[in-house]
């Protein structure tokens, strides 16, 4: 008897784990094929977006009219800004994939700036012209390898949860088709990235750090280095230093110190350009204790510490406090111009009123103050140009990085519309709004 | 003796009517714009109390604050610099009215209200519900300053990123990661938000096995806002790995930048 109720006993246990165990994978199939069809979409999304680019920017060519090409140009742009984020959403980014994305985004960037340009004026030169059929020529490659990659994956059914797992695992992932037609569409555009130039108008944004063009000067030495950092944070000469050279993947080799101060048990961190010896950048993680000195207060320290440190003509631009730290940005004024490209952004902790922080990389980044022409237009005929709706209340000029990457001298305007404060460039040259910038507001709290 | 008594008595009364007066008036301090705390709420309702300020009273000396400031002053004839030091709070408090104790009851409360001179205070609140009590209740104000283009929940996701990314770090070394998903933004091979790229399958090892979920400290968050504001100690790297877990061998083809703790950022 008591056999027999063990046996039912054990029997229905197992009928219960079978169950539960076969619920479990139903479950997980589920979750499987409901990742696996997120990817499936964007996929084949991208292989549709792709066509359609090759078709729009082949479009584009046969176009005349300057009326319809600056419409056809914005769909070219939109498309390939979707078919960018579509890449985005694949199990890519263990694959180097980059130069599709960086191809995109050229593309992108191009049809942008030759549709938002007046093309009436100014219609497309030659060289653009023919950036625009080597364009339609790679995308057409393009397309074709991706269509082939699509066309296998339909045909035997391929997962790209299979080319994921591959992918994490390292187990050979060259067997892998979904792989292997990625890299071929890879390497098509690398060939195109590397021998074709965008025309000239066409700076690339690939190359937007331009290494720290103003830290010129003789290679410094580790120990110089230290020297350095010690007059530079004001050191004691207590403290344990440790200097670390950059690899070679920096654009300009820098030297990293960690400063250890034994007595308040606290780390500074600091980047020392090598050639000529520029701080970089300071941060100074200790505790900041209660508030004791004022915003103000704090913005003036932040001053003199510049000045200490042979920073001529900064100006306070902006300053914020979070908590206990003041966050400022110093420009550099150069008789009465504000160049913001040359920015300095410093931290300073209301607790005692000391630096613990401190960025130059804008600064160091941006090419020496270059002469620039006198204004052509006045501040009336500038200000002329705003919308009328805005209320002037602050103008000067200044000197910005506008979106083409040029350095250009404008008349700059602060104003308000509403509730809000815009702060508005005018080209001093030839009056082009060249930005128009809504200033942050503070954000309410949700918690 | 008794005459000393009086005067005791008098320097008392004095200092003590000194002292509450004090109580409702502005601290020493300059206040200037990006400032934030109890001067700022003052100073946002005794500009409101004579019209010149109609923002919210938030506590955070924005742009709002800051024309209704220089139009004081210009009104009034001081220097007109958007600076409120002494001249200025001195003519503010001599102008105006500051009712402390409403304005704080509101912020407490969490109710939207108006400090307008010449109204009765009682018609100026509309009650909002307990929505915002929790973060008013610790006295603190119901706004923030953040970083130009981002929202508190982008810091509260990329906190996220990277506390589960590099919370046994060093400090630089969470600063270094908040970093490069900064840099993937701007670079042409990312997505172009930072929801896109903190998802984007593959690129880190704490979205893909859940770690990011877990509540980052305050330490990440600071990470996150140093990043935000300007410090790359990245030195300017799209890529980091950790060389004794790196199972993908293209990564180490990568050129490297520099060695922060564990990981090893590269471009």
């Amino acid at each position: 008897m008591l056999r027999v109720l063990l046996i039912g006993f054990l029997s229905l246990g197992i009928v219960g784990t079978a169950y539960w165990g076969y619920r479990e994978h139903q479950e997980k199939n589920a979750i499987l094929v409901h990742a696996e069809n997120n990817y499936q979409r964007a996929f084949h999304d991208l292989t549709y977006k792709i066509d359609l680019l090759h078709d729009q920017i082949g479009t584009t060519l046969a176009m005349n009219s300057k009326v319809s090409l600056s419409p056809a140009l914005t769909e070219v742009w939109r498309i390939a800004s979707e078919a960018h984020s579509d890449v985005g959403q694949l199990p890519l980014s263990l694959l180097p994939f980059n130069k599709t994305q960086q191809f995109l985004s050229q593309i992108g960037a191009f049809s942008y700036r030759t549709a938002v340009r007046d093309l009436e004026k100014e219609p497309l030169t030659k060289e653009e012209y023919k950036t625009l059929q080597t364009l339609y020529q790679k995308s057409a490659d393009i397309q074709n390898e991706l269509r082939n990659v699509q066309h296998l994956v339909l045909k035997n059914n391929l997962r790209w949860m299979d080319v994921e797992l591959a992918l994490a695992t390292n187990n050979r992932p060259s067997d892998n088709t979904i792989i292997d037609g990625f890299k071929a569409v890879e390497n098509n555009v690398e060939s195109f990235s590397e021998t074709t130039d965008f025309a000239p108008t066409f700076t690339s944004i690939t190359n937007r750090e331009k290494g720290f063009i103003r830290a010129q000067g003789k290679r410094i030495t580790k120990e110089e280095a230290k020297a350095i950092a010690t007059s530079f944070l004001g050191l004691k000469g207590t403290e344990k230093i440790t200097v670390v050279r950059s690899g070679k993947g920096a654009d300009d080799r820098f030297y990293s110190l960690t400063i250890y101060d034994p007595k308040t048990r606290t780390e500074t961190y600091m980047d020392i350009t090598e050639k000529g010896g520029y701080p970089i950048w300071v941060i100074d993680n200790r505790p900041i204790k209660k508030q004791a000195i004022s915003l103000h207060e704090a913005s003036i320290k932040g001053m003199d510490f510049l000045k200490k440190h042979r920073f001529t003509n900064v100006e306070l631009y902006d300053s914020t406090q979070y908590d206990n730290i003041a966050v400022l940005t110093f420009v550099i004024n150069e008789r009465g111009v504000r160049i913001y490209p040359e920015a300095i952004k410093m931290k300073v902790a209301l607790d005692d009123g000391t630096v613990v922080g401190f960025s130059a990389r804008d600064y160091l980044s941006s090419p020496v103050v270059h002469h620039f022409p006198k204004p052509a237009i006045s501040l009336a005929q500038a200000k002329a140009k705003l919308n009328p709706n805005v209320k002037v209340m602050e103008e000067r000029q200044a000197v910005i990085t506008n979106n083409l990457n040029q350095e250009v001298l404008c008349y700059e305007f602060l104003g308000t519309l509403g509730d809000d404060t815009y702060q508005i460039f005018i080209n001093a040259q030839n009056g082009i709004e060249e930005k128009v910038d809504k200033l942050q507001n503070a954000e309410r709290t949700y918690d | 003796m008794r005459w000393r008594m009086i005067v005791c008595l008098v320097i008392f009364l004095w200092t003590y009517e000194w002292s509450t007066k004090e109580v409702h008036a502005f601290s020493s301090q300059v206040i200037q714009r990006g400032a934030v705390g109890d001067d700022v709420i003052e100073l946002q309702a005794r500009l409101q109390y004579i019209g010149f300020y109609n923002g919210k009273i938030d506590g955070v000396f924005g742009w709002g604050t800051y024309w209704a400031v220089r139009n004081f002053q210009y009104k009034f004839g001081l220097p007109v610099d958007g600076l409120v030091g002494e001249s200025t709070k001195a003519k503010l408090v001599k102008v105006s009215k500051y009712y402390e104790s409403f304005v704080k009851e509101q912020i407490r409360n969490g109710n939207s209200f108006t400090h307008y001179g010449g109204k009765p205070l009682s018609e100026q609140v509309k009650r909002e519900g307990n929505r915002n009590q929790k973060a008013a209740s610790s006295g603190r104000a119901t706004a923030t300053n953040i970083p130009k283009g981002f929202s508190q929940n982008d810091i509260q996701l990329m906190a996220n990123a990277v506390y589960g990314e590099a919370r046994g770090e060093p400090y630089i070394g969470q600063v270094a990661v908040a970093a490069v998903i900064l840099n993937r933004l701007e670079h042409p091979s990312f997505p172009d938000s930072i929801a896109g790229v903190i998802f984007q399958p593959g690129a880190f090892t704490a979205v893909a096995d859940g770690q990011i979920w877990l509540t980052p400290n305050e330490t990440a968050k600071k990470a996150v806002l140093d990043a935000i504001n300007g410090w790359d100690p990245s030195g300017g790297a799209i890529y980091y790995f950790n060389p004794n877990t790196a199972t993908n061998g293209w990564i180490w083809s990568r050129p490297q930048i520099k060695r922060i703790g564990k990981h090893i950022f590269s471009k």
